[in-house]
């Protein structure tokens, strides 16, 4: 991408980069994260990840937590475009937009065709698919799957499988995969070598982070009885704007940032909706996942970074 | 005097928030992440009007498929038009947590 396509976020772009070298990476490793500065990690020996994890843009929001969405992911773009190790595909993890209007989609997709990065790779957040099964985002991001959703593909070696858990919900409940997803995942890990490193990516966490905001899938145990006899796992959401982990034997749970506003944390305040920082504060608050994983030993490395 | 012109002001005050409560009984506001009231009875034809004042988004979903709101951004309404009695109860899509119910006798 030419710095010029930039152009009309020049200025917010000049006023990120003048926020300086104050972000802060996190490094999974052997279970422990142990948080490092990006000064300090850029002396470190550069490795290519695997591929970026991008998550919850909200193209279209317009409320006082962030006024430019588009703005910030365009800094978001402009930070991965920098990357001197560049992976060959993206993940989007939902979102995309905030109240799934179509010019949203139009704005986001313009904008997501400036990374430097080829492909990427979407599955829908609750945001995307108010207006019901088969609609806007089905039509633009639903190749892949034939209008289902949900997919995998092979890359290096990993196998990468998208779900789908916002489109069921059950009332008071959590999201949900469904039957019919579940199945499919059964019959798509049948016959796979329990050596190969697996990569599951969806909206919502699969697991449950806190219950009364809906931050879980209600039948996601299902999905992790499929998964628990591969070597590594590595379970990727967003959905929350903000980083939850933890490692529980051969997998690794991790939620990215949000691009376009942070939320509370689990139980603060009456709900999940949009939380207003000072706005020096809000670069970072939002960033985007790096995931390298290694074959030996077998285990997936996510670093996270913020646009300040 | 001065202390009468006051009560009077309080009175007339209390009689138009009274009129206003009476005029508008078929009004569910959406705010802080919950639907207020959570439960409102209506009289078969009565329309009813959700209202959504959060600045996160939110839906107002039928559980039966009746109706389905688009999202509802800040100030954004839907409205339905109850015509046959029953018991309709609904969600938002977005934060399925969020439900209630709109009772038609």
């Amino acid at each position: 991408m030419e710095i010029d396509d930039l152009a009309p976020s020049r200025r917010s772009l000049l006023k990120c980069m003048a926020f300086g070298g104050a972000g802060t990476l996190f490094v999974l490793s052997g279970g422990v994260p142990v948080a490092i500065d990006l000064a300090s990690a850029a002396t470190a020996k550069a490795v290519k990840p695997l591929f970026l994890q991008i998550s919850d843009t909200h193209i279209g929001f317009n409320k006082e937590a962030n006024p430019d969405v588009a703005g910030t992911l365009k800094q978001t773009i402009a930070l991965v475009n920098a990357m001197p190790g560049k992976p060959r595909f993206m993940l989007h993890t939902g979102d995309i937009t905030h109240l799934s209007k179509p010019e949203e989609f139009d704005l986001a997709q313009q904008l997501l065709s400036t990374l430097a990065i080829g492909e990427l790779h979407t599955t829908p957040g609750e945001h995307d698919v108010t207006d019901g099964p088969g609609t806007e985002y089905f039509a633009r991001f639903g190749k892949a799957s034939k209008g289902k959703g949900y997919y995998s593909f092979d890359q290096d070696g990993v196998h990468f499988i998208a779900l789908v858990n916002v489109m069921s919900f059950k009332p008071g409940g959590l999201g949900a995969l469904g039957t019919q997803q579940l199945e499919w995942l059964e019959e798509d890990l049948k016959g796979r070598s329990s050596s190969t490193p697996i990569v599951v990516f969806a909206h919502m966490p699969l697991w449950t982070i806190y219950a009364p905001w809906g931050w879980g899938t209600g039948d996601a145990d299902q999905a992790f009885f499929y998964l628990k006899r591969f070597g590594s796992v590595t379970v990727l959401n967003g959905h929350i704007h903000q980083i939850v982990q933890k490692v529980e034997g051969h997998m690794t749970f991790h939620t990215a940032r949000s691009t376009a506003y942070p939320q509370p944390t689990a139980g603060t305040g009456p709900g999940p909706g949009p939380l207003k920082v000072p706005s020096e504060e809000l670069p970072k608050r939002l960033g985007i996942s790096s995931v390298t994983v290694t074959r030996h030993p077998r285990a997936a490395q996510i670093a996270d970074t913020t646009l300040a | 005097m001065r202390l009468r012109i006051f009560s009077s002001a309080l009175f007339v005050s209390l009689v138009l928030s009274g009129l206003a409560f009476g005029q508008d009984p078929s009004t569910v506001t959406i705010e802080n992440f919950d639907f207020t009231p959570m439960a409102l009875s209506v009289k078969p034809g009565s329309s009813v009007t959700w209202t959504n004042k959060d600045g996160e988004p939110h839906t107002v979903v039928s559980e039966a498929g009746l109706f389905r709101s688009k999202a509802l951004d800040q100030g954004d309404s839907f409205t339905f038009k109850f015509d046959k009695p029953g018991t309709y109860k609904f969600l938002c899509s977005i934060h399925p947590q969020m439900m209630g119910v709109i009772t038609v006798r």
